[in-house]
């Protein structure tokens, strides 16, 4: 099996895994108490959430607060549903995670275009009256970088909050400086799964969603899993100590792809994208067929969650493609366990079954 | 004295077993998105699916059940989502269920036992009684409940967190679970749905009720810890025994004594001691036991539980959880570091 799936989800470190043996162990070892305890295997374990604190704060900008939650969907509706406002602005590109929340929350929410390139202009006029601005990091499905920091302070300057779905850039790119708030989740950084956090400015305040004992400074209840965020945590140590490496690994696997799928047209912007994500299109590809001719590739056609819909992903339509086109496009993720020669292999068998069908 | 950790806070967490710890070692080298369309998802998906079924088996649940991230959750789902707005909360709900309460009607317990009053207190929405207190162990009269809240037309939540995989749930529309209080891993619980009809969906995974990927490492030692079972309870019955009449012999009470209580919680009252310096004293001594919940564990609020129920002493009285692997000599070496503390 060759995983070309990066931006579903990323494979759990080892040293992630090994991170959070201590905290899975049984009643003979006191690495199981409820952080929250007052007593001292409580005081153990909630030590070890702090470390990880620390850690995955490394990946955020300073000034602000880490809060951890269940994932970065959950991150995502206690930032726009816990900040109270109503009129909200978000780029047409957004997770389902934002665009949904961002819905519910306001049924009028502005949709902010992007262009051929899969780019919000930096220039756009925000709305009048406008209380959140939500724009990605990077795209999820087609790895675009957003021009984050200007978007960020044209939402100050609008008198707006800015949060940023860093879900796909963190740990790989420079954190946005200008955020008022920043959504990750875990496990699309080699961590484990059921856990994300919510980065929060010094000052901007928000309404909990989750009510209950009333941890993480009574913004999001439920006992801690110093387990899960001491895994988090050591993946955000690896992915900073790495960060170079797996830059040069992925612009290394992007060469390789790229040079073993001639016919392909990429789709979104080639410079403002994270190379990890090679998402292309060739005329007329009936992709049911290439994903069951290729069993042991592991690809897909858009992002996991919408995957099985049968709907033409909204992301590429709205970087101007027709129904046909985004119909015949697919997703290839890689990152930091992918190896040249697998990609290589991988993408010469799927130009060769496109070129067969 | 020995000052070994002893470990008798197993109602704020309980260790994870063998068997989900192995479950969940197994599911992290299974760590596609199910949500995936290739092989490595769809495997992921029919574990997931697999898990589901595993879990439903071993609570004897024939309804929808719904992965979240605890019971926390579980509860914020049931509450926001239901069909009918939460009406009705009785006094003695844990903070995740008592904190949505807003001017929703409270039904009172009884002085002493801390069951809810047999009269129906209304209105018919959706009404939120936990299965067994965190604080004291006393069971409500869930048969009682539900036929009333079903007369009404409402609909019944029960926060099933300390009670599921130790003894059968009760009858109910909604009930909240939580994985690591019945030995499997923080971060993972469950919504039960009586039927889909009574919630209003979200989008997303988990049929449009819950967003976010699954944990699906989380969700298989979960299913393996239900599947391990509650043989355990009936020496969790003679221990508790052994425990109180050891208290109440050295001049300790024991709270809601004469009510239905789950055999791993119970509360007691030193008469004449802070339930903070009995906490400090115990932990030097190596025994984790706490003041009522773990998360308002620290506050010195007094108990919301103890002040509906059992005004006299609520100050002094600590909580005192056994698990699995609690053993006789457990019992005997708290009783002895109790008497100690209380000077008797």
């Amino acid at each position: 099996m060759i995983y070309l799936d990066y931006q579903a989800t990323t494979p759990l470190a080892p040293e992630a895994r090994e991170a959070m043996l201590p905290w899975l162990a049984g009643p003979d070892s006191p690495g199981f108490a409820n952080p929250h305890s007052p007593h001292r295997p409580g005081r153990q374990a909630a030590a070890a959430v702090e470390i990880a604190r620390e850690q995955v704060a490394a990946l955020l900008p300073a000034g602000g607060r880490v809060i951890f939650t269940s994932g970065a969907t959950e991150a995502l509706n206690l930032a726009i549903l816990g900040s109270g406002r109503r009129r909200l602005a978000v780029s047409a590109i957004e997770h389902a995670a934002v665009l949904e929340t961002a819905r519910f929350a306001d049924p009028q929410a502005a949709i902010l275009p992007v262009d051929a390139a899969g780019l919000v202009d930096p220039a756009i006029v925000l709305p009048d009256g406008v209380g959140l601005v939500a724009v990605m990091q990077v795209n999820n499905e087609i790895g675009t970088i957003q021009p984050v920091e200007r978007l960020a302070e044209r939402a100050r300057a609008a008198g707006a909050l800015f949060l940023c779905d860093a879900v796909q850039g963190a740990g790989k790119l420079a954190p946005p400086e200008a955020a008022d708030l920043i959504a990750i989740s875990a496990h699309k950084l080699h961590g484990p799964k059921g856990i994300g956090a919510l980065w929060v400015r010094d000052g901007v305040d928000l309404a909990p969603q989750v009510h209950g004992g009333g941890q993480e400074g009574d913004l999001r209840s439920g006992t801690l899993s110093p387990a899960l965020c001491a895994g988090f945590g050591a993946a955000a140590q690896l992915a900073v100590q790495r960060r170079d490496d797996d830059a040069a690994n992925v612009e290394a696997l992007w060469e390789a792809a790229r040079n073993a799928l001639p016919g392909f047209t990429l789709n979104g912007s080639s410079d403002q994208r994270w190379r990890g994500n090679l998402n292309i299109r060739r005329e007329g590809l009936d992709i049911a067929r290439l994903m069951s001719d290729l069993r042991d590739i592991a690809f897909s056609a858009g992002s996991a969650c919408a995957s099985g819909s049968g709907k033409p992903s909204y992301v590429l339509r709205a970087i101007g493609l027709s129904d046909k086109e985004a119909r015949s496009s697919i997703r290839l993720g890689f990152g930091r366990y992918s190896r040249v020669h697998e990609v290589t292999e991988a993408c010469a068998r799927i130009a060769a079954a496109a070129e067969a069908q | 004295m020995t000052t070994a950790p002893l470990y008798l806070d197993h109602a704020a967490t309980t260790p994870l077993l063998a068997a989900a710890r192995a479950a969940m070692l197994a599911g992290f080298d299974r760590w596609a998105n199910p949500s995936s369309p290739h092989a490595p998802g769809r495997a992921a998906r029919a574990a997931l699916e697999d898990a589901r079924a595993r879990v439903k088996a071993a609570l004897g649940w024939t309804g929808e059940v719904i992965f979240t991230s605890g019971a926390s959750e579980a509860l914020a789902l049931a509450i926001t989502r239901c069909i009918k707005p939460l009406t009705t909360v009785s006094a003695v709900e844990h903070d995740a269920v008592r904190r949505w309460a807003g001017d929703a009607r409270i039904w009172q317990v009884s002085e002493g036992t801390g069951l809810v009053g047999s009269p129906w207190p209304g209105p018919e929405g959706l009404v939120a009684v936990q299965h067994a207190n965190n604080e004291t162990g006393v069971i409500q009269p869930m048969e009682r409940i539900a036929a009333q809240v079903r007369e009404a037309g409402g609909l019944l939540l029960a926060d099933c967190a300390q009670t599921a995989g130790k003894i059968a749930l009760p009858e109910a529309d909604f009930i909240a679970i939580s994985a690591h209080k019945f030995g499997g891993p923080v971060g993972v619980g469950a919504l039960l749905v009586r039927d889909w009809t009574l919630l209003r969906p979200t989008g997303g995974q988990e049929r449009g009720y819950r967003p976010g990927t699954e944990n699906l490492p989380g969700v298989l030692a979960m299913a393996a810890a239900l599947e391990a079972g509650s043989d355990w309870m009936d020496t969790a019955v003679s221990l508790r025994a052994k425990l109180e009449s050891g208290i109440l012999a050295a001049g300790g009470a024991v709270v809601a004594v004469s009510a239905p209580r789950i055999p791993t919680i119970g509360a007691y009252r030193m008469p004449g001691r802070s339930a903070q310096a009995q906490l400090i004293r115990l932990d030097g001594m190596g025994i984790a036991v706490s003041a009522g919940s773990a998360c308002s564990s620290g506050s010195l609020k007094p108990s919301h539980v103890l002040e509906a129920m059992w005004q006299e002493g609520a100050s002094e009285v600590i909580r005192v959880s056994i698990g699995r692997e609690t053993q006789e000599a457990d019992i005997e070496r708290f009783l002895a570091a109790w008497r100690d503390v209380a000077g008797a």
